[in-house]
């Protein structure tokens, strides 16, 4: 057991973690923040990703104890404390861009990052940065709509 | 947006989205119940293999372990069952081999569940599974189905050939007679390959016993948790229905794989019992890979008979079904029921005759998968249609605007009567869209810069809206298939709609309250939709079949019929008017011709606060359900054309365009119905152009057992889709006038797109899925 501080969603903690869980098993488990989903094995689906410092990365790609010292922001943490969605989730919201929900978290979380980081100015832009999270409802279109109303709003 | 306006036709948005968009879904993972345990089940390695034994003595015997299960077991109890019974051709009734909860001597598919291990953490019952020691004896797997029926190797003992059913419909001499008198024949061989379903959340569940209250608690990603709370208790485990509740929480995607009884968990229940615990299991993907039911897997020849003019004469389709090891709850009617009787397609073809032989593999169970033998009927027909036209050298919509339905009601030579439809409308539509028009100039842009272009064109129509119950009945169904829903009005107007349907993914609580609200005329605000938990709603059948508006939803506006019938008459005793002499509308009761009124809140709060009330004529209260049965299918119909451009040096293949013109009848929600056509497109597409479950025929492992392997789509695999559906002709059978939209996307893409692909490429086949590799081994098998 190693004990790990860090902080998650603004907040700071300290836990103690088994050396090979991963990051993803210390959120959903540990601090039983269930908005980050397990979608796959390989690291392919993107429904686990959760920004690291700022960086989207994928959780269960990831061991606890490489968050050590690190600022963790999942899904739970995008919203305002008043509740007030964050403009990506309320743009989600006004474009359709989910239906059962279970790989949004994951694909929210990208396009913060997504949009933030990188040049957002076109489609195929956001659908090759979005190339690492998987949905099998939507079809993509009104994700990568949703994607740049966000992108919009965040100016 | 307020009552007055009416909520039907307006793109709301979703009221579920705040939980998904913040977390705070809950999905059956997300659930952590008091003491649970772990369960984590050992699969069979092998795909084709007897157990000469099996010990577990190690395995319980390590750390945190609390009980483990096999097939012994589950040896007093039934097996899963199949809900549809098919009748081969000679009478004989399927082969039905018992389908094991946990394996009974021999496995019959690598994945295959042997034993259940439940300790107190996921990490110590991996590891104890390790620890059982099972000696296997390898057999000699089953793997392409085509074979099936050669291979001295026999899955069931029941079906020595393998076979399950041979099977037909139609007018087997009228068709060989209309084929003797035919100008011209076209021919087409082909694979509908295997899809493995892969919603985002795997399959997942969470079992517990009460040994207070002497009942079960199960909570399942599932589509059908009234269905799924049946079979497995009057079927399999013999437990007093009223003794489990089953909640299908927040499930993340079915298309079909969540529908079914699956043995996982029902061995979680029996394990919960047995153990005193909750019992959790959340499948891994590569186990669900393994071990959901997958989708398609058709061989398939068909053949065309036209006269002179084009006019079709007959078709022949002959189909190679798998059914994989076991029978999965649907499976049988799937190539049968739900396919065989979609050949007639959109056209009048007098003759037709489709025979069906369903085999057993030593593959995963093969069941519905979104669109469930539609996509496969239209697959066949679309196909050869366009190849006729390319053979004959017709265009390819004249081919088929030729040979249009336009009267209606049309009874089909395959069984179903299409109650209404306007095919030339989204057939125009859907090219005007497309700019079809514009299609040489860009064709010829392509070429200049060494690109080859292609369009193809794909009719589709489809039967959803499942089902009338008799019919399903007199067809082999084991159930009826009908819905149900209830209308609670609570004493300050609010309205709770309990209903069998369930959303994973549909949009369900905020579209029937869309449908609720405008129809009682009260805010949106008020009624609250519940579902997926059998304690709270009344009975379902569940979603599936683009069927939970049409049917679902009809059950529900009977239902505010019902209460607003006696709301008329609660109104009627406080306005001292005779009861016939009351109007309702815009959430107002009035009586006729005066401003005598009272809005719809005051007759709850009457209903329930009776002091002034016709006691002599109506109970005190105002909860009203119903159940409905539909009288036909529903049948949504349209056309869409895509656009390919294809690099000849690599084989890879752009979908440039992709044009979708549907007719759903009225619509509830515009962009609703437009995420479920993005979203059937993707998989259509996917299934197209680089989806597909491969075993390896020699030894039976599933090749594609991970992302890794299996291809999925992802966003920059698309273009943008032009989706647009007509005012088209609403369903004459079902109050709302819809049809279902759910599957459409997925039935009707896959030949389109290979159409484009034959069409730029000038082939006259092109296997799916068509990857890169594949189109490149074409191009040069061709030259």
């Amino acid at each position: 057991m190693t004990t790990i501080t860090l902080k998650v969603n603004g907040k700071d903690l300290s836990r103690d973690v088994e050396p090979q869980t991963l990051l993803v098993q210390f959120i959903r488990e540990t601090l039983q923040l269930t908005g980050t989903h397990v979608g796959c094995d390989t690291a392919q689906c993107g429904a686990c990703t959760v920004h690291v410092n700022g960086r989207a990365v994928k959780s269960c790609n990831m061991l606890a104890v490489q968050a050590q010292g690190a600022e963790v922001t999942t899904i739970e943490g995008l919203a305002a404390a008043d509740g007030t969605l964050h403009p990506m989730q309320a743009a989600f919201n006004e474009c359709h861009g989910l239906q059962c929900g279970f790989c949004t978290p994951g694909m929210v979380m990208s396009a913060v990052d997504l949009v933030t980081h990188h040049k957002c100015s076109n489609d195929e832009q956001v659908r090759e940065g979005l190339e690492g999270n998987l949905c099998r409802c939507t079809g993509y279109q009104n994700i990568v709509k949703a994607v740049r109303t966000g992108a919009a709003a965040m100016k | 947006m307020n009552a007055r306006q009416g909520f039907i036709g307006q793109s709301v948005k979703r009221r579920e989205d705040t939980r998904f968009l913040t977390g705070k879904g809950q999905y059956t993972d997300d659930i952590t119940l008091p003491g649970q345990t772990h369960g984590y089940f050992l699969r069979s390695p092998y795909a084709h293999a007897t157990i000469k034994s099996l010990d577990t003595a190690a395995a319980a015997a390590a750390p945190g372990v609390v009980a483990i299960l096999t097939g012994e077991h589950f040896k007093a109890v039934g097996g899963l069952p199949c809900g549809w019974l098919i009748n081969s051709l000679d009478g004989t009734p399927m082969k039905e081999p018992k389908h094991p909860v946990l394996a009974d001597g021999k496995v019959r598919y690598v994945g295959d569940r042997v034993a259940l291990v439940v300790a107190e953490t996921l990490e110590q019952a991996k590891a104890a599974a390790e620890l059982i020691e099972v000696d296997y004896d390898e057999l000699t797997p089953v793997i392409d189905a085509a074979q099936a029926k050669k291979i001295a190797s026999s899955v069931h003992v029941e079906a020595p050939d393998n076979q399950c059913y041979h099977w037909g419909i139609g007018d087997k001499d009228g068709t060989e007679a209309a084929f003797k008198t035919a100008a011209h024949v076209t021919t087409l061989k082909f694979r509908n390959n295997r899809l493995v379903p892969n919603a985002m959340e795997p399959r997942a569940a969470n079992a517990s016993y009460s040994r207070a209250d002497d009942n079960y608690t199960l909570y399942v990603s599932n589509q059908n948790p009234h269905v799924e709370r049946l079979l497995m208790c009057a079927f399999v485990l013999g437990i007093p229905e009223h003794k489990m509740r089953v909640v299908a929480p927040d499930v993340g995607g079915g298309f079909g794989s969540k529908i079914y009884l699956y043995g996982e968990e029902t061995a979680l229940v029996v394990a919960s019992k047995m153990v005193g615990r909750p019992v959790k299991w959340t499948c891994d993907r590569s186990e669900a890979f393994l071990s959901d039911a997958h989708g398609r897997d058709h061989d398939s020849l068909a053949e065309l008979a036209l006269d002179k003019d084009g006019n079709f004469l007959a078709l022949r389709a002959t189909t190679t079904a798998n059914m994989g090891a076991y029978l999965s709850t649907f499976a049988s009617c799937i190539p049968t029921i739900l396919h065989a009787t979609l050949l007639a397609g959109q056209y009048k073809t007098p003759k037709i005759w489709c025979e069906v032989t369903a085999v057993f593999t030593n593959t995963a169970p093969v069941d519905a998968y979104r669109g469930a033998g539609r996509p496969e009927a239209t697959y066949l027909l679309e196909r050869i249609v366009e190849t006729a036209a390319h053979e004959l050298k017709v265009d390819p919509a004249a081919l088929r605007r030729r040979n249009f339905i336009t009267t209606f009601p049309y009874a089909t030579p395959v069984g179903l009567t299409y109650d209404t439809g306007d095919y030339e409308a989204t057939l125009s539509r859907a090219i005007e869209l497309a700019e079809v028009g514009g299609f040489a100039a860009r064709k010829a842009a392509s070429e200049a810069k060494g690109l080859k272009r292609g369009l193809g064109y794909s009719c589709y129509i489809e039967a959803c809206g499942i089902a009338p119950s008799s019919v399903a009945g007199a067809l082999g169904a084991r159930a009826g298939l009908f819905e149900a829903g209830e209308v609670r009005v609570h004493p300050t107007g609010k309205v709770t709609i309990f209903t069998g349907s369930h959303s994973h993914g549909q949009g369900h609580e905020t579209t029937f309250a869309q449908v609720v609200a405008d129809r009682l005329g009260i805010p949106m605000e008020d009624v609250v939709i519940e579902h997926g938990d059998t304690s709270k709603v009344l009975f379902g059948m569940g979603t599936y079949g683009s069927r939970s508006l049409s049917v679902g939803g009809t059950a529900i506006v009977k239902a505010v019929d019902k209460v607003i019938a006696k709301g008329k008459k609660i109104a009627a005793h406080l306005l001292e008017a005779a009861d016939g002499d009351i109007e309702f509308e815009g959430g107002v009761f009035k009586v006729a011709g005066t401003d005598k009124s009272v809005p719809f809140a005051s007759v709850a709060l009457t209903a329930y606060v009776p002091h002034n009330f016709p006691h002599d004529k109506l109970e005190p209260g105002l909860n009203e359900n119903a159940f409905y049965d539909p009288s036909n299918f529903t049948y949504p119909a349209g056309t869409y054309i895509c656009e390919v451009e294809i690099d000849p040096a690599t084989g890879h293949t752009r979908v440039d365009r992709f044009t979708a013109c549907d007719d759903f009848g009225n619509v509830v929600n515009p962009m609703i119905v437009e995420g479920q056509v993005h979203g059937g497109l993707a998989q259509g597409i996917g299934q197209a152009m680089m989806e597909h479950g491969v075993y390896d025929t020699e030894s039976g492992q599933l090749l594609t057992g991970s992302y890794m392997d299996y291809t999925m789509p992802r966003a920059d695999d698309f273009c943008h889709f032009t989706v647009e559906t007509v005012k088209g002709t609403p369903c004459t059978h079902n109050p709302l006038g819809v049809k279902g939209c759910g599957e459409a996307g997925a039935i009707g893409s896959p030949p389109a797109v290979i159409n484009a692909i034959c069409d730029a490429l000038g082939l006259k086949d092109m296997p799916m899925p068509a990857t890169p590799h594949a189109v490149w081994q074409a191009i040069q098998n061709n030259r």
